[in-house]
């Protein structure tokens, strides 16, 4: 079997985040992650490897500097990885983003494609989705249990109140929640293939079926109006109080405020 | 594509189970506000099997027209034969905005129609206006004007954008449940409705349904609760909960929780407040044993009181909180809750 998993090289907006004192990002401190649901994705193939037999290929876009999170995904157990890199795709939304990973994925094999849900920086969703419409293969998202029975996968697709049991044909696409699993650690003998590890670069040209009116800033149907970092509200009061102090300062704050 | 020929505000209008869902009139109430600023009407599209008795309470909230595509294979949510259903009328009715829930059907829905139809698609957001693109005159770039400016919080809520997509169409947007308002419901309006079905053939995409398994729960929705006592990873254990629900007990409050606590299985998550959770706007939150993770913020900043306990100062949560209490939650909260029940029976 051929698992092909998407990742993407994210900043790091979990934990450790530090906000300036005008209430913004202070992005100068932020380190850059493998992306949690993608990670989960490749934990998942993994797993699917250790059980069937697999051949897992980890797929990113993004700048040269995105080849770190194809090491970390080879030490973890991933075979190969690619990276999709070339100035011309700089700029991509979602549809253009879609178009020059299904370019790529026209070259390879597979059976599944996974990717994470949505990445912690843009928050769409929507790439693996996209991916499988011009590819033409059914997508199940939002997956918190993964399994495969002969030539399918047997998926439980979460929804609020709800989650259905799935089964597709492969090939097809899955994406996958960080619910999904708890990712494996780098292993010593991993991390000594990744670095030696040949990684595969391709740019525009290595991208099948695709035109340029879809790639890039170019092709992205979607354009940026404005943006700006978010102004919150700020703090109020912060008090260290004993317990019976804590608890009258509240009760004295709800009673002012007309809550009870 | 000749984008005069695309006319109208569409939204879609989702039912699970034969129930429409909330977010469908909270879209036609926002629809309502773009129709009039562009002149034109709002269409709701409503996709099931055996929905059509449905459409009138769309029109009740406002729908001007409802086009209801009703097939047998339409009957449970599959991302295929519905994304069928929405991309054929986009093709047939040629709407200039397709408005689609940011719900967990939503968001797999939108992505794949908009791929379909070749649009572009802006991901949750919590703002939707009608202006001009660019914003402000470029020398040498027509600006448009008449363009749906959409809104919408990144980087976890850190950072707020406001997309356009001057130059296909529809232009598309799902949209965070909770934010847009409801218009009020007039009671008795008929549906002006209108039958609409382009085949279903099942194929390759067409996954089979195995099962359906509904969470078992009788909890009140977070959405719509007053006063939330949300707790986090510093709880310490499910069982801990309990001083987080006696409070709720007193308060008339409803608890919820980080997506930590979901995470270390305390609790389910549709109680999760967040960036993949549920976005709140109760009256009182309370954040507690929460550090304040900027996925959470955004999910409740937009609370009218927030009270937090950590017993960390340097907790981020103290950074949007009304009243931020240094302390240990496991001595505060029992006293708390007895200073209320004390504070009531004095009433």
């Amino acid at each position: 079997m051929k698992i092909v998993v998407c990742i993407k090289q994210v900043p790091d907006t979990k934990g450790g985040v530090k906000f300036n004192p005008d209430g913004t990002l202070d992005r100068a401190s932020m380190m850059t992650i493998m992306n949690p649901d993608d990670k989960a994705g490749l934990e998942a193939a993994l797993r699917l490897k250790d059980q069937y037999g697999a051949e897992v290929t980890v797929v990113t876009m993004g700048l040269p500097k995105a080849e770190e999170v194809l090491r970390e995904a080879i030490a973890m157990g991933a075979d190969k990885g690619i990276l999709v890199t070339d100035r011309v795709l700089g700029g991509a939304d979602t549809w253009a983003t879609s178009q020059t990973l299904a370019g790529a994925l026209r070259n390879i094999e597979y059976d599944l494609i996974i990717t994470g849900r949505q990445a912690i920086d843009g928050d769409t969703a929507q790439v693996g989705p996209q991916i499988s419409e011009h590819l033409n293969i059914p997508v199940i998202s939002y997956a918190q249990n993964l399994k495969i029975e002969g030539d399918s996968v047997i998926v439980e697709r979460q929804f609020d109140d709800r989650y259905h049991v799935l089964k597709a044909k492969m090939p097809c696409l899955v994406t996958a929640l960080s619910e999904l699993n708890e990712p494996r650690y780098m292993t010593p003998g991993g991390i000594f293939d990744a670095y030696q590890a040949e990684i595969t670069v391709w740019g525009r040209a290595d991208l099948k079926d695709v035109d340029d009116s879809n790639l890039g800033l170019k092709g992205s149907p979607t354009q940026i109006a404005k943006a700006s970092d978010k102004v919150r509200k700020g703090s109020g009061e912060v008090v260290t109080l004993d317990p019976a102090e804590a608890a009258d300062y509240i009760v004295g704050k709800l009673k002012e405020k007309h809550v009870i | 594509m000749n984008l005069d020929e695309y006319k109208g505000v569409y939204v879609f209008a989702q039912q699970v189970d034969n129930v429409i869902n909330s977010i469908a009139f909270e879209l036609i109430g926002k629809g309502k506000d773009l129709a009039e600023a562009l002149g034109t009407e709002v269409t709701a599209v409503l996709i099931g099997s055996n929905v059509e008795n449905l459409a009138d309470e769309l029109a009740e909230y406002g729908a001007d027209k409802v086009i209801v595509v009703d097939d047998p294979e339409l009957k449970e949510y599959r991302t295929e034969p519905y994304a069928h259903a929405l991309a054929s009328v986009v093709n047939q009715y040629k709407p200039e905005i397709l408005l689609v829930g940011a719900t967990a059907i939503g968001r797999d829905l939108g992505p794949r129609v908009s791929a379909r139809v070749h649009t572009g698609l802006t991901a949750d957001c919590t703002q939707l206006e009608i202006g001009d693109f660019p914003i402000n005159p470029v020398p040498g770039k027509e600006q448009k004007h008449n363009q749906l400016l959409m809104t919408r919080p990144a980087f976890g809520g850190n950072t707020i954008a406001t997309i356009a997509c001057p130059d296909f169409r529809p232009q598309m947007a799902t949209v965070r449940p909770g934010v847009m308002q409801k218009r009020e419901k007039k009671a008795g309006v008929k549906a002006n409705v209108e039958k609409f079905n382009p085949g279903f053939t099942p194929d390759n995409k067409y996954v089979e349904i195995l099962e359906i398994v509904k969470a078992v729960s009788d909890t009140v929705d977070i959405m719509d609760a007053k006063i939330l006592v949300s707790g986090g990873r510093g709880v310490g254990s499910a069982e801990n909960f309990k001083l987080l629900e006696e409070l709720a007990d007193v308060l008339g409050g409803t608890v919820s929780c980080s997506r930590a606590v979901v995470d270390a299985g305390w609790k389910s998550k549709e109680l999760q407040v967040g960036q993949t959770g549920k976005t709140v706007r109760p009256h009182v939150y309370f954040a507690i044993g929460i550090s304040g993770a900027i996925q959470h913020i955004a999910g409740m900043e937009e609370a009218d009181i927030i009270v937090a306990i950590n017993k960390d100062e340097t907790a981020p949560i103290f950074s949007v909180a009304d009243y931020g209490i240094v302390g240990d939650l496991n001595k505060i909260l029992p006293v708390l809750t007895e200073q209320l029940k004390a504070a009531k029976a004095a009433n």
